[in-house]
């Protein structure tokens, strides 16, 4: 088994890498404002659909139920695709993919493919794979130019770019489009890649995609986008290769009604985006005449395995959680050392890796449950990261790791009133030498973890329930005495 | 590789030992749907917010009378300055006006669609609460690159073809299902650039919609 999500298997701890981000005055700036802007946007389109909570209900109970008959929605959409002509594969995980997609660029005898943006792709490492092939892949999302041109990585699944600004993208096309005198005027770079990349549109013979949304009852393939480059991909290639995590699929077409309110509402603050496509294998006369559906699972099965963290196969990818996540408006995307960043990422990115990488991502939360709010099909984050960090400790740490020494006391002591009323008794002595004017600044050992970030308020000389029991003695002989002068 | 395939339903089958498997059409059927199915407006309200909503995202919007389709074509084009106009296959003829050497689809190679000054179309759905239009690429509409490659983009809407709600449109797409679908609301645009819209990118920059009442 060869599962992989990107670099993510030899990335450092989400802790380490975010240090010297935070640094980058710049980058903070370009993602402060991109995440600022999509926000209000989404927030004014989301207000304005009376039925929004209804709909976020209905989607999330649509995947739920999707998941839970995930077999059988699967082999009904092979059927239905294979029916209108097209070819259905399965890859159990990223080798497998990029195996089948080469085969079939070389089988049509291509050496070059046009891409429109798919994190899918990005998740298997498809671009080096074909590389290693001699085949060229050229991205045409102008996200994906910016980033592929920069010799960058994405650092957010709707918006690859979003931490670079105009002045640092006009640098890239100047130097890479050979450009010297390109400004930078948004429309003026975005002119520069709509010229730069037309001659590829109508001369590459193959164009590689994902998936949206992937139809059970009629075998269709939906993508949503708003440049056109994804219809130039769709429809004027020979052949087409699309890459679908198999989670991307909806019982029926009626069910669109739904994610189509929801994903562009969510993603790009748009009621709707320019462009959606749908399509059902192949269209005489109309588009490509070879089309291919890779399934992908490369460790899906496994998030739907453990069902308190299954609803996060319910993702849509709009990307909402990151744009409202305290922690990633700090970081950006690069901090979490895989293809999918934020809060979605940090729960799926370790579960896809079966908890053996990425264990610092779920700790990358301050699980002030921001993006439970915004999440278009209700994906409660906050419980799956809590679940997920009881995975790590549970499945990852030596049961003599000092963290897990230290909760297992904790629970034994918490058990029981006995011991938790002799640890305060205990705790309220020992404290004294840490304590100064009623805080802890400075705890020694694992527990300066603690300290170096925040102040710990020392334990007071009385808990409640001594308070509690003093008060109504105190109220007890107080009326005694009312009573005596009477 | 069907080894892959039943590699991964065994291994969504042990996923779902927890889950029973039988047929699932009682639980889809059970899937609370209470959002908005079909809109509130009046047909003059749809109406008025179809056009809202496409000039919120830059499509330039005329009206016409059944009787005056032909005539608000001419205009619209001759506004733009569009003379070398391809016209979708099996559009009807009556809606095209005299006096434009107008191209039919089916003679028009890649290079003419790359460098023709617009085209013309019709649509089989509108939803007013989203300002989209629906192609389904039957008579009319044209295959999918022909409203792709122009710059320019007429497309013509009748007054019963727009509904307020999607779920409204999907009902009426459902013969459509199979067919190719572009929904398409207002030209071609990106935000990726610090999430400003910029207009036009790779399909039509200009939209425009001739709405007949």
């Amino acid at each position: 088994m060869s599962i992989r999500v990107g670099d993510s298997a030899s990335a450092p701890s989400f802790q380490k890498a975010a240090l010297p981000l935070l640094e980058d005055a710049q980058l903070r700036k370009n993602i402060r404002h991109a995440t600022d802007v999509i926000q209000r946007k989404r927030g004014v389109v989301v207000t304005e659909t009376a039925d929004w909570q209804q709909l976020r209900s209905a989607g999330s109970a649509i995947k739920a139920h999707t998941m839970r008959y995930l077999d059988q929605y699967l082999l009904q959409f092979e059927k239905a695709c294979t029916a209108a002509g097209g070819h259905v594969h399965w890859a159990a995980d990223a080798d497998d993919a990029s195996r089948i997609v080469v085969g079939l660029v070389k089988q049509y005898g291509g050496n070059e493919v046009i891409k429109i943006k798919t994190m899918t792709s990005e998740e298997i490492g498809l671009n080096e794979a074909l590389e290693q092939e001699g085949i060229r892949a050229h991205e045409t999302d102008l996200a994906e130019v910016i980033i592929q041109l920069g010799g960058d990585t994405s650092s957010h699944i709707v918006a690859p770019a979003l931490h670079k600004n105009r002045s640092q993208v006009r640098e890239i096309f100047r130097e890479r489009m050979n450009l010297p005198d390109l400004s930078d005027d948004p429309e003026e770079l975005t002119a520069a890649a709509r010229h730069y990349l037309r001659q590829k549109f109508l001369n590459v013979k193959i164009g590689v995609c994902g998936a949206n949304f992937l139809v059970a009852d009629t075998g269709s393939v939906s993508i949503v986008e708003s440049e056109g480059n994804g219809r130039m991909c769709l429809t004027l290639p020979d052949v087409l290769i699309s890459i679908a995590g198999i989670e991307k699929i909806v019982p029926a077409f009626q069910d669109l009604e739904v994610f189509l309110q929801l994903l562009p509402r969510s993603a790009t603050g748009e009621r709707m985006n320019p462009y959606n496509s749908l399509w059902t294998g192949v269209h005489a006369g109309d588009g490509p005449k070879h089309f291919h559906v890779v399934l992908l699972d490369n460790g899906r099965t496994r998030v739907l395995a453990d069902p308190e963290a299954r609803q996060t196969l319910h993702c849509i990818r709009c990307g909402a959680c990151l744009n409202t996540c305290p922690v990633y408006r700090q970081t950006g995307g690069h901090a979490y050392g895989s293809s999918y960043s934020g809060p979605i990422g940090a729960i799926l990115t370790p579960q896809l890796l079966d908890m053996r990488y990425g264990q610092s991502l779920p700790y990358a939360s301050s699980l002030c449950g921001a993006c439970y709010d915004v999440c278009p099909v209700k994906i409660n984050i906050p419980e799956v990261l809590i679940h997920l960090r009881g995975r790590v400790v549970r499945e990852q740490k030596s049961a003599l790791d000092p963290e897990a020494l230290a909760m297992k006391t904790a629970a034994m002591i918490f058990t029981s009133r006995r011991r938790f009323e002799a640890a305060q008794r205990l705790g309220r002595i020992g404290q004294w030498p840490l304590v100064s004017h009623g805080w802890m600044r400075n705890l020694p050992g694992m527990l300066g973890n603690w300290t170096r970030v925040r102040d710990l308020r020392a334990l007071p000389s009385q808990t409640f329930r001594q308070w509690w029991k003093q008060r109504a003695k105190a109220a007890r002989s107080g009326s005694k005495k009312k009573a005596d002068h009477a | 590789m069907p080894d892959a395939r039943e590699a991964v339903l065994s291994r969504i089958r042990s996923a779902l030992a927890d889950t029973s498997q039988a047929d699932p059409a009682p639980g889809y059927a059970a899937i609370p749907r209470t959002y908005i199915r079909a809109g509130g407006l009046g047909p003059d309200g749809r109406i008025h917010q179809f056009k809202e909503r496409l000039r919120d995202y830059d499509t330039n919007v005329v009206e016409c009378s059944a009787a005056g389709v032909a005539q608000t074509i001419a205009e619209t084009l001759r506004g733009h300055g569009q003379k070398k106009v391809i016209v979708a296959g099996g559009l009807s003829p009556e809606i095209l006006p005299e006096g434009f050497a107008f191209i039919p689809e089916q003679e028009a190679r890649v290079d003419d669609l790359n460098h023709c000054d617009g085209i013309v179309t019709v649509c089989t759905v509108a939803i007013a609460f989203t300002g989209t239009i629906v192609l389904t690429h039957g008579p009319g509409e044209g295959a999918r690159r022909l409203t792709l490659l122009p710059d320019r983009h007429l497309c013509v809407v009748r007054a019963d073809q727009i509904v307020e709600t999607v779920p409204e449109a999907f009902q009426r797409l459902a013969p459509f299902a199979t067919h190719p679908l572009t929904f398409i609301s207002g030209p071609s645009a990106t935000a990726d650039i610090e999430m400003t819209r910029i207009r036009g990118v790779h399909g039509p920059r200009f939209l425009d919609v001739v709405l007949v009442r």
